[in-house]
């Protein structure tokens, strides 16, 4: 019972952690995708952006927070949204709308997205430092230890606060998205040009409000899931590095250019990563005597150690490349 | 896509006449060379040459794939740190603590277990050969895959433990480093035809994304396979192919190692001269000026691709192998994308793509300008410090240093974005000429 | 005044000119109809009057205004509704997103216009729901047309409505372009179909290498000997 409580800590609620953060953040991505067409290599960053604006801004009201019963890092996320978004839609007017007037290719547009990447990068080491901060300044993340009413088990599942705000987060975020993009006029027009672009302009939808509202909306979601990556552990300039393939790869898990398909493919990168570095000797333990020596005795049954859990997203995005390059549900963009 | 076509028509209407351009830009790199030379010392300058000699190699590779066929490979790091690597595991001295153990039969054991369960998984995929339904086999393989995989993992942490904890690390094999060099650029073409075999019928963009990918499943590889590499603990010294410092000192030395690295180019260059003004380069040539057309001639266009790719691969191992043996350490977390990726791609775009002169140009020009940069930001940093402090009375963070250097950061992405933008065929632009 | 004047207009894509100087005008209650051989410039000179390509002599007047050279999107604010061939629904949308888009520039009359569009076009109002990627090539032109008609166009431009359509299906366009303009919009459309087009044809434009070889009414264009010996087969 206990080997069982010690799977549902270290599976169900770490792979649900890491699957929202990788949904939300390729929810953006295959928004960018398919309204401009190209893979957006900066996108992590602007999730490093965020979370540095809620860190600024936690810092400058330390006590904001206290005031309505949540940590101040959550009550900062809706200011951080803004500017992130801001910083998006600033970035596409300097950045990438004078090489989309000059009608280049979409590599072109990647790379132009990487230079951007090392821009924030420099400016966000700049300014934060290269070490690990913590968003909770001044509060303390509370763990809560729920007991399960069994005969012999006698460890807690453990959930934290930041994961309990993490799940209701992205429940919010992805009913929020769902919503704006089949009930709004803003959110039609933004699929209508996913499918058919000239056809939008010929519709007479103005095709650059619609790249602003999807940067506005990238912009959000990625200071969304970038503070509850930072929450969930501490926050670090580097944390993009860390989070662009797993996010590229459930966006192309997904389909590219569906959003819903980009959050199925963040929870199955997510799950899949957390699988993988699972120590499934654990499972076995109860089992001890009615199972063969040698299979006991191996320590450590995980498929990687933990240090190589990149390679978890890489195999996902080499896979499916191969097998079904337009991803599960079938994306417009290949 | 039109100012393009202008471009060219221009340039090709333009008479053959003395490379002007050419000459202006060569002279001033070769003024700032000379200029770095009497400010910083020769010994200083002359490492600066080397490296940047090396970066030339890489350029070289990468302006292959993204001038020549428009393929994108943003993994340039990962391919880098496998030269380094092979040229530290042929060049490094014999371990005898290990070869004098059982351990290495022990290794060879495990890594038979490892092909014996390649085999048994490649043969369960063919098991509807015999006449097992298509469905039961994929279960039967992948089931097959995952336990002979826990199994042969099992085997290989049990052995690697014991070579770690007993002899350190596997050693090299004594070679000379030019054998590490080759077999590094073989290594670094295995897995960018791996790589490109996924990808390169596809978007672009994933090609990107996955050689993103595997850069950084290299290093964390190479990073944490102690038994191999030694790991975080590095390896060093490497021998060099030439006369060490030790015995010529310091200036004679690099200037013997850049001779060496000087002809490496020249005969790369020569090579893609002539590969470029053969049939093949005629053929290359012809799908990037039109896919569609090459294509209906009857042109493997995905084919010659794959080439352009694992060939790029190859001279990144190369030169990976070249500069890991000029740096004599094997640090596997001193590869860095910034340097290794963004730098090389800097200096293929500032040069400009397809074209080998320009490529060179900009690897040596961009290499001095990252260098140089070091002690200008500093500079700058500590000017605003003082201004700071004595404006607004601005309490300066104490890591300064550390800080100052992630500008360069800055400085790369900015010169990426700006040269996409204002120069996006570089300073020496790839000459199209009509041909037909 | 005319509702459309498009004078001498040459243009094209990239350095080729494919339109040599073309005129046409029509009235804001006719039906205008370019008819012509293959590559003779038809649909460009559809693309040159919805600013998809650039006019580089010449000028394209709408109702008295200089239009060319103006964005699609503007010119959709002026009054212009523009059909292309293919591609020309939404397909993931469903049915009714796919008519609401027509009207993004005026969201307060949407559901006026959609009450509209389903008289037009009932089997639409069946399949409001339906993802219009799902529809029959008939359907979707029905869709098409209504997409354009939400913006109350005063001019429409419609490019080969009934390209690859059974009979059935092309007589039923023919009859809402009757309908459509009988409730007040200019049309000027392409048509291969050139005999049963220039019959509901107001106007008649023969093109041939990009210039007017005849224009009249499409009556007097289809009792020409000539127009009818050269370009309708006979």
């Amino acid at each position: 019972m206990n080997e069982f409580v010690f799977f549902l800590n270290n599976v169900v609620i770490a792979g649900s952690v890491a699957g929202s953060i990788y949904a939300i953040g390729a929810v953006g991505v295959t928004l960018v995708f398919s309204i401009m067409r190209f893979a957006h290599f900066a996108h992590a960053d602007m999730m490093t952006f965020g979370a540095f604006m809620v860190l600024l801004l936690t810092l400058l009201f330390p006590g904001a927070g206290s005031a309505v019963g949540l940590p101040t890092a959550v009550v900062m996320l809706p200011l951080a949204m803004v500017l992130t978004a801001l910083l998006a839609v600033g970035i596409d007017r300097v950045f990438y709308k004078p090489l989309r007037a000059h009608g280049v290719q979409p590599i072109v547009m990647v790379i132009g997205s990487l230079g951007v990447t090392l821009l924030l990068q420099g400016l966000i080491r700049l300014f934060a430092g290269t070490g690990g901060q913590n968003l909770y300044v001044d509060d303390r993340k509370e763990i809560f230890r729920l007991a399960l009413p069994f005969e012999g088990a006698r460890a807690p599942i453990v959930i934290t606060e930041p994961q309990i705000i993490l799940f209701v987060l992205t429940i919010t975020a992805v009913v929020g998205l769902h919503l704006f993009l089949t009930r709004s006029r803003l959110g039609k027009a933004m699929r209508a040009m996913s499918d058919n672009p000239d056809l939008a302009q010929a519709s007479g939808i103005n095709t650059n409000l619609i790249v602003a509202v999807t940067w506005v909306i990238a912009g959000g979601l990625a200071a969304i899931a970038g503070t509850l990556l930072s929450l969930d552990v501490t926050f670090k300039p580097d944390l993009s590095f860390f989070i662009l393939l797993p996010i590229f790869a459930a966006a192309i898990v997904g389909g590219v250019g569906h959003p819903f398909g980009a959050i199925a493919g963040g929870f199955v990168v997510g799950f899949a990563e957390t699988l993988a570095v699972f120590n499934w000797s654990v499972l076995l333990r109860p089992f001890r005597d009615s199972l063969p020596e040698w299979l006991t005795q191996a320590g450590n049954l995980a498929f990687v150690g933990t240090e190589y859990k990149i390679v978890v997203p890489f195999f996902i995005l080499v896979a499916i490349l191969v097998w079904r390059p337009t991803g599960i549900f079938k994306g417009k963009v290949i | 896509m039109s100012t393009q076509r202008e471009q060219r028509t221009d340039l090709v209407t333009t008479p053959s006449r003395l490379p002007v351009r050419e000459l202006t830009l060569f002279a001033t790199l070769l003024v700032a060379v000379l200029g770095v030379y009497a400010v910083m010392g020769a010994a200083y300058s002359t490492r600066m040459l080397v490296e940047a000699a090396c970066y030339a190699i890489l350029a070289l590779g990468l302006t292959i794939q993204w001038g020549y066929a428009g393929q994108f490979n943003a993994g340039v790091m990962g391919f880098v740190a496998l030269g380094g690597f092979s040229a530290m595991a042929f060049s490094v001295p014999v371990n005898e603590a290990f070869w004098a153990s059982e351990l290495p039969g022990e290794l060879g054991v495990a890594l038979l277990y490892a092909l014996a369960a390649v085999l048994v998984v490649f043969g369960a995929t063919r098991l509807d050969r015999l006449g097992v339904p298509k469905k039961l086999r994929t279960l039967i393989a992948v089931v097959l895959a995952v336990v002979l995989y826990l199994v042969v993992v099992n085997v290989l942490r049990g052995v690697t433990g014991e070579i770690e904890s007993r002899a350190g690390f596997i050693g090299g094999l004594g070679l000379p480093p030019w054998t590490g060099w080759i077999v590094g650029g073989a290594l670094a073409g295995g897995i960018g035809y791996f790589i490109g075999k996924v990808c390169l019928g596809l978007r672009s963009d994933y090609l990107a994304i996955a050689t993103l990918g595997i850069a950084e499943i290299i290093k964390a590889f190479l990073k944490n396979s102690d038994w191999l590499t030694r790991g975080t603990a590095t390896v060093s010294p490497l021998p060099w192919p030439t006369p060490g410092p030790a015995e010529l000192g310091f200036t004679l030395a690099r200037a013997l190692y850049l001779s060496l690295t000087a002809v490496l180019i020249a005969a790369i260059f020569f090579l893609l001269h002539r590969a470029y003004h053969a049939p093949w380069g005629r053929m290359i040539r012809a799908i990037r000026d039109n896919e569609i057309s090459a294509a209906a001639m009857g042109k493997d266009i995905n084919r010659r691709r794959l080439e352009i790719f694992v060939l790029g691969c190859i001279l990144m191992g190369i030169g990976g192998g070249v500069l890991g043996t000029f740096n004599s350490l094997f640090d596997p977390q001193g590869y860095l994308p910034l340097n290794h990726t963004f730098l090389v791609l800097v200096m293929v775009i500032l040069g400009g793509p397809g074209n080998n002169l320009g490529t060179i140009f900009g690897a040596v020009a961009v290499y001095i300008i990252w260098i140089m940069s070091e002690p200008l930001a500093l500079y700058l940093m500590q000017l605003a410090v003082t201004i700071g402090e004595g404006a607004f009375g601005w309490d300066a963070p104490s890591n300064l240093d550390s800080r100052a250097l992630q500008a360069r950061v800055f400085v790369i992405g900015l010169l990426i974005t700006l040269v996409l933008r204002f120069a996006p065929k570089g300073l020496l632009p790839e000459k199209v000429k009509h041909h037909g | 005044m005319p509702l459309l004047d498009a004078r001498d207009v040459h243009g094209g894509y990239g350095g080729m000119n494919i339109l040599n100087g073309v005129n046409m005008a029509i009235e804001a209650d006719e039906i205008g109809v370019i008819v012509g051989p293959n590559g003779a410039g038809k649909s460009t000179m559809l693309k040159a009057i919805f600013g998809l390509l650039t006019v580089s002599r010449g000028e394209i007047l709408l109702r008295g205004e200089p239009i060319h050279n103006l964005p699609p999107n503007k010119l959709v604010q002026r009054g212009m509704g523009f059909i292309p061939q293919e591609k020309n629904v939404f397909p993931s949308l469903t049915v009714k997103e796919n008519l609401e888009m027509g009207a993004f520039l005026k969201p307060h009359n949407t559901r006026r216009m959609l009450k509209q569009v389903y008289g037009f076009f009932p089997p639409l109002y069946d399949k409001r729901h339906q993802p219009a990627g799902e529809l029959s090539g008939g359907q979707r032109q029905m869709v098409a047309m209504g997409r354009a008609l939400m913006a109350e166009p005063e001019l429409l431009l419609l490019d080969e409505p009934t390209a690859g359509l059974s009979p059935l299906y092309m007589n039923e366009i023919f009859e809402r372009v009757k309908e459509i303009n009988a409730a007040g919009v200019g049309i000027l459309m392409v048509e291969q179909n050139a005999k049963q087009a220039l019959a509901i044809a107001d106007k008649g434009f023969v093109l041939a290498a990009g210039q007017n070889r005849f224009t009249d009414t499409g009556q007097a264009l289809l009792a020409d000997p000539e127009v009818a010996k050269s370009f309708l087969g006979g």
